[in-house]
């Protein structure tokens, strides 16, 4: 049940001791036990005595870095609280070690209203991690007129997007651009697929969609876009953001707008970055996502741009939908995967553990970038892990070999392949402004 | 061939099973001829036909097929997919279940219905059609058709398959099907109705019906399937018929033993010419009456086992 509205979870007179992590911030890593009081984090250093009262969290042989960020997460409230509400996706998030959530704005009625957004606002203060509204580009996410952009701004939105529609006509993409360059912090996050070229496809165009029969959304309907749309930025500026990379001749294109001085950043799913088209021979739609899961070489180059800082984030585009719909052939199933659980796993499953990313780049990825991209360093997302800073923590065990369950799910959605896969790493605790919302593995509230 | 449960395609089946088939089917044919065109081998079995895709010829042929074998049979048919109808495809499957079936011939506009729905039945599971993906009885009794009309195996005839191959499912099963049995199949179709990567398939590919004409011993003609989206990846369809029409007069150069073959509905004028498709060289009506003993060959083989009949 919801609770009696307050304006934010605050953690007035705990006093908590993190004791025995290794701390990774955006400054480096150290040995360091934190303290935290009153919201704020008060002391950093090694061998810290906690004080008498002090609520002490063990994170021996454990990471402790700055709350993880998703810039991408669809919570599905209003509209869609059958599949996930802001409190159960807020929930995942914190479970999943994430102090801040960007919630999607494709909801029912979308998020192109400030009564709407202000409501979600609302519910996302009280939530057990930190929620903010994105907002919509255009009404109705119709692609065609401008959502009020200064008034969402106003009510604290930061990334405007259609995610899930591609604004694809490039005349409004110059205008929200243009628009949003008066609205300091703005982004606009693109879902670059072309609707022509994607079509009625329901998996990346390639040899398994040729071989299965399933009508294909190519590599193209994606890089076409991104290259117009950097062509654009080029002409108006503003701050351009490329949600969920997942064709590898994106990269080469980020690359050049970076090396030509544009605002651009991008990210990328975890899903992205470990499957490929050649789940989608199991005709399971639990591996239908747009963009699609695509091939070997894509997977390979997302991760390397990862690593090369071409692409800035990971997000996980945490995509709830109720059991009954994935009940389904794989052409009649809604696209979207779970991801706020298991994103930091599966990335150190995949890719830290084996050393294709260092821990560091995988904490960035997740936690200061976004925290920048989605303007909430200033509300104290992203660290670094400093006195006077607020306190969004996650302490994080690389060693721990763990299965997600479906009793371990903290939404009524459980459309995610990670399930009862064991994974390497696993959130321990989590701070979100001082209080300990997920301890031991257990959320807290 | 023992174990198998279901026949979702002719992906997984290597030549010695798609021949047992083929086999089987041969003793069926010979059943069809007789008196009486009917033997006892599935009664008391339950054969369900579940075509959520309009289809009357494939729904009849295996009906028939079913009660050649003596069988009891039910038909559930529904215009449009399980979401038209607000029921998920699982909740109208489990009820179907619920009424006592052995097999389940499943017809469905979507690649892999068929593969879902085996995953949630003990029932057998027979591919009756889906999507694009594959449609294996087709491709079956194609092979059946070709193997009877040669007197010999297919190894060396070169099948040309003409037309919209993207679309369709019968050429995915048929290509397969036809490699496997060591046949030489080349593609022919504009860019725009070749699939994706068609490098990939197992077979040549062109774009100029008249020059491969002369080479080929059987002119396999696909359906140009306008209700997919075919037309809009063509130019006006007299155009097609001008570059890919099987016309009288292409026909007349084909090598004077060569045949053609279609997995129907024709659309004539369009992909054959009426003359061709009724004339000497036409199987299309082999196809159709080998359909029923190659259906009757399958389901006899997933369900006529001993294991699960009470008289089989």
């Amino acid at each position: 049940m919801p609770e009696p509205p307050q304006p934010e979870a605050t953690a007035a007179g705990t006093v908590l001791c993190l004791r025995g992590g290794t701390v990774c911030d955006a400054t480096g890593e150290r040995r360091a036990d934190v303290l935290v009081r009153d919201g704020t984090i008060t002391e950093v250093a090694d061998g810290l005595t906690p004080p008498p009262g002090a609520r002490v969290l063990d994170c021996d042989g454990a990471w402790v870095v700055p709350g993880l960020v998703d810039l991408h997460a669809h919570l599905r409230e209003p509209g869609g609280e059958d599949a996930e509400t802001i409190e159960t996706g807020a929930r995942a998030g914190a479970l999943g070690g994430f102090s801040a959530l960007v919630a999607m704005p494709n909801t029912s009625p979308p998020l192109d209203d400030p009564a709407v957004v202000a409501a979600v606002a609302a519910a996302g203060r009280r939530a057990p991690c930190r929620v903010y509204p994105a907002g919509c580009v255009t009404r109705g996410r119709a692609g065609t007129e401008l959502a009020p952009l200064g008034e969402l701004y106003d009510l604290g939105v930061r990334v405007f997007t259609d995610d899930g529609a591609c604004v694809a006509d490039a005349g409004v993409l110059r205008a929200a651009l243009e628009y949003t360059r008066a609205l300091p912090g703005a982004v606009v996050a693109q879902h670059a697929e072309d609707p022509a070229l994607a079509a009625d496809g329901h998996m990346h165009e390639g040899a398994w969609s040729s071989r299965l029969g399933i009508p294909g959304r190519p590599a193209v309907a994606e890089t076409a876009v991104v290259a117009r749309d950097l062509e654009v930025v080029g002409h108006t500026g503003g701050r351009y953001h490329l949600l969920h990379c997942s064709a590898a001749g994106s990269v080469a294109l980020l690359r050049a707008a970076r090396d030509a001085g544009l605002a651009v950043t991008a990210e990328v799913t975890p899903h992205h970055c470990v499957l490929t088209d050649e789940c989608c021979a199991t005709f399971d739609p639990l591996y239908k996502v747009h963009p699609p899961l695509r091939e070997p070489g894509d997977r390979d180059a997302m991760v390397a741009a990862l690593a090369a800082g071409v692409i800035d984030a990971i997000a996980t585009d945490h995509a709830p939908h109720p059991p009954v719909t994935k009940e389904r052939p794989f052409e009649e199933a809604p696209p979207g995967m779970l991801g706020l659980q298991t994103a930091l796993a599966v990335v150190w499953t995949h890719l830290v553990a084996p050393g294709r990313l260092t821990p560091a780049q995988a904490f960035a990825a997740l936690s200061w970038r976004p925290a920048a991209i989605a303007g909430l360093t200033a509300e104290g997302h992203g660290g670094p892990v400093a006195p006077g800073r607020p306190a969004h923590l996650t302490v994080f065990d690389p060693q721990a070999r763990w299965r997600l369950g479906a009793d371990g799910l903290a939404g009524p959605s459980a459309n995610s392949p990670f399930l009862d896969v064991e994974l390497t790493g696993r959130v321990r605790h989590t701070v979100v402004g001082g209080e300990a919302v997920v301890v031991d593995h257990e959320a807290r509230r | 061939m023992t174990g198998m449960r279901h026949l979702l395609g002719i992906t997984g089946l290597d030549r010695p099973a798609i021949e047992c088939y083929l086999d089987d089917a041969a003793a069926f044919w010979e059943v069809l001829g007789r008196d009486i065109p009917k033997v006892p081998a599935l009664r008391g079995r339950t054969v369900v036909t579940l075509f959520l895709e309009d289809s009357t010829r494939t729904r009849l042929s295996f009906e028939t097929a079913a009660r050649r074998l003596s069988a009891d049979t039910m038909s559930f048919q529904a215009r449009g997919s399980s979401v038209a109808k607000g029921e998920s495809l699982l909740d109208t499957v489990r009820t179907i279940e619920a009424l006592g079936v052995d097999a389940l011939v499943v017809r469905h506009p979507a690649a892999g219905a068929p593969h879902r729905i085996a995953g949630w039945v003990d029932a057998a599971v027979v591919n009756g059609g889906d999507g694009r993906h594959e449609h294996p009885t087709q491709a079956l009794l194609d092979c059946f058709t070709l193997r009877r009309h040669l007197g010999t195996g297919l190894d060396g005839c070169r099948i040309g398959i003409i037309g919209d191959v993207a679309h369709s499912r019968v050429a995915r099963s048929g290509v397969r099907a036809f490699s496997a049995l060591g046949a030489e199949v080349t593609l022919i179709a504009p860019p725009t109705l070749l699939p994706e990567r068609v490098e990939t398939w197992p077979a040549r590919v062109t774009h100029d019906l008249d020059a491969e004409l002369a080479e080929l011993d059987v002119a396999y003609v696909l359906r140009v399937q306008r209700e997919r989206d075919a037309a809009r990846r063509l130019p006006p369809l007299h155009e097609y018929y001008a570059r890919y029409g099987l016309t009288e007069a292409r026909a007349a150069r084909m090598k004077p033993h060569a045949v053609v073959m279609h997995p129907g509905p024709m659309i004539r004028g369009l992909e054959v010419a009426t003359t061709v498709a009724d004339g000497p060289r036409s199987l299309v009506r082999d196809q159709v009456r080998a359909g029923v003993a190659v259906r009757m060959a399958v389901l006899f083989r997933l369900l006529g086992s001993p294991a699960g009949g009470d008289d089989a």
